[in-house]
């Protein structure tokens, strides 16, 4: 099915600038390779070399933190939009 | 003229130039100012910071600004008070806090949002952002109202009345989250990629606004005679500012401002409720899985955070501890520090003081031990963690014997304020021998 991954600003030089690429996936996983497909060079940037998310990488489908899901295995529907998110501080 | 050779990524070293980048764009690793510290050797002395101003720019050696002219409320160089009577209750020996409730916004944030809004003052930014539990909140609005910059600060809708109050009356736009702190800061990292032209303190300026954190290490050591503490306790929400400390004693050893790079225990304290890096550290594990916040102690509820794998390495390397406290003993380490020092701090002072009081009955803490402990909140911001705890003793009519009746009979009243000259001696609360400097005060 077809969902929609946002992408920020400083992964946009892979997408040319693009902030919202639509791709075909059943699983949060599936959408990031499927965005590495489309625009290459984003696995090695969001994977470490276990093939799970990078320390600093959070992922959300519906606004809801993916490691609070099933990780990169986490179902996604039609028409969702799953965030990367580079981890922030603050207080 | 400052000595930040440029910006570093934490995790893979790539190197970036000075601007307004917080995250590595390969690893999403967190960037970190890097200085030419043998420049700063050269020329910082304590002489030098001795003459600076009585605020966070007498360190601006340290610091990753050319401003001279910094925007400025007096953040920093707040008192640092020697604490007998809580020693003796907790059974320690030589025992001070850093009361950063006295900064201009009644929070330690005031460091990291000067250095942060003159940093993005200099880099060209005219709007000032923030995600915040409160106190971030309360520094940014009232730092970009003393910067004619405007303002747009994004805060969880349940926060307490006064942290939103202290917000909304600098003029600057206010926006409510319904959601956590967490969902606010995913939000305003989203925002961050689409107002580019906006410096988010915590986001795309992140990287120069936490060097502000240093200065807390700074003024501890200048404020001990130049001296390191040998434990200072931190209190964890990201975990940036316990990193920060750490930084900050590790550069006085590396400019020669201290004899050496000292040993300084330092370790961390968390709410219950909010508690994923001392969960870490009980465990054993390097994985820090996030929670969601359920906790009286607001400004730490982060239950993401994002320097906490960090603050847990500086507290293992540094042989520290990091542990959790309710929040029953929060409320009770605010009126225990209150009672017994004269300070009102908000809950986060009240994580701080529990911590600090289960890890010396635990033997971490220890007596033989010089320690700081950070109070890094006004207790006016978070009164509703005391509603139906503390209140008046009594409620009378205005007659004498109406006092009687009603205070006359309490015991020990008069044993202990009988005629001047009288009572007890009141315990010594001034600097060490070692340092004849002025007691700081504000």
């Amino acid at each position: 099915m077809s969902v929609s991954v946002r992408v920020p600003a400083q992964l946009r030089t892979l997408t040319g600038g693009v902030g919202e690429v639509q791709v075909e996936a059943t699983t949060v996983g599936e959408a990031l390779k499927a965005l590495d497909v489309a625009h290459p060079g984003f696995a090695e940037r969001l994977f470490d070399s276990a093939g799970e998310l990078r320390r600093f990488v959070n992922g959300f489908v519906a606004d809801e933190d993916v490691r609070f899901l099933d990780g990169l295995a986490t179902p996604v529907a039609e028409g969702q939009v799953i965030s990367v998110v580079p981890a922030v501080a603050g207080g | 003229m400052d000595q930040v050779t440029g910006l570093r990524c934490r995790e893979c070293g790539r190197e970036f130039p000075v601007e307004a980048l917080h995250v590595c764009d390969f690893c999403f690793g967190p960037l970190e100012v890097a200085y030419d510290y043998e420049a700063i050797a050269a020329i910082v002395t304590r002489e030098r910071i001795a003459a600076g101003p009585r605020s966070i720019w007498r360190y601006r050696d340290l610091l990753p600004v050319d401003d001279a002219a910094p925007v400025d409320l007096g953040a920093g160089f707040t008192p640092l008070v020697r604490a007998d009577r809580l020693a003796a209750e907790l059974g320690l020996g030589e025992l001070w806090i850093k009361d950063d409730t006295a900064n201009p916004t009644g929070s330690f944030k005031d460091r990291v949002v000067s250095v942060a809004l003159t940093k993005a003052r200099e880099l060209g930014f005219k709007v000032a952002a923030c995600a915040s539990t409160g106190n971030l909140a309360n520094s940014v609005a009232a730092h970009a109202a003393r910067a004619g910059m405007a303002s747009v600060v994004l805060i969880p809708s349940d926060l307490e009345a006064a942290k939103i109050t202290m917000t909304s009356v600098y003029g600057g736009t206010v926006v409510a989250v319904d959601g956590t702190y967490d969902d606010v800061n995913r939000l305003c990292a989203e925002l961050t990629s689409e107002h580019p032209t906006w410096a988010f303190v915590n986001v795309n300026v992140r990287t120069f606004y936490a060097e502000g954190s240093k200065t807390l290490a700074f003024e501890v050591a200048e404020q001990l005679g130049w001296q390191a503490p040998d434990h200072v306790v931190v209190p964890i929400a990201s975990g940036s500012q316990l990193t920060k400390v750490a930084k900050g004693f590790a550069e006085l050893g590396r400019v020669g401002l201290l004899g050496e790079v000292p040993s300084v225990r330092i370790s961390g304290a968390q709410a219950a409720g909010c508690s994923p890096v001392a969960t870490a550290f009980a465990e054993g594990t390097d994985a820090i899985r996030p929670v969601k916040p359920s906790t009286i102690a607001k400004s730490l509820s982060i239950g993401n955070p994002a320097d906490g794998w960090y603050a847990l390495q500086a507290i293992r390397e540094s042989g520290g501890a990091c542990a959790a406290v309710t929040d029953d003993e929060i409320v009770e380490g605010i009126r225990l520090l209150a009672r017994t020092e004269g300070i009102f701090a908000e809950t986060a002072g009240g994580v701080t003081i529990a911590t600090l009081a289960k890890l010396a009955a635990q033997g971490v803490v220890r007596r033989d031990e010089r320690v700081v402990a950070l109070v890094t909140g006004h207790g006016l911001k978070t009164v509703e963690a005391l509603a139906g705890v503390v209140r008046p003793t009594v409620t009378i009519a205005p007659t004498l014997d109406a006092f009687d009746a009603a205070v006359g009979s309490l015991s020990g009243l008069d044993g202990a304020s009988g005629a001047p000259g009288a009572a007890d001696p009141v315990p010594s609360t001034v600097t060490p021998a070692a340092t004849t400097q002025e007691e700081p005060t504000r």
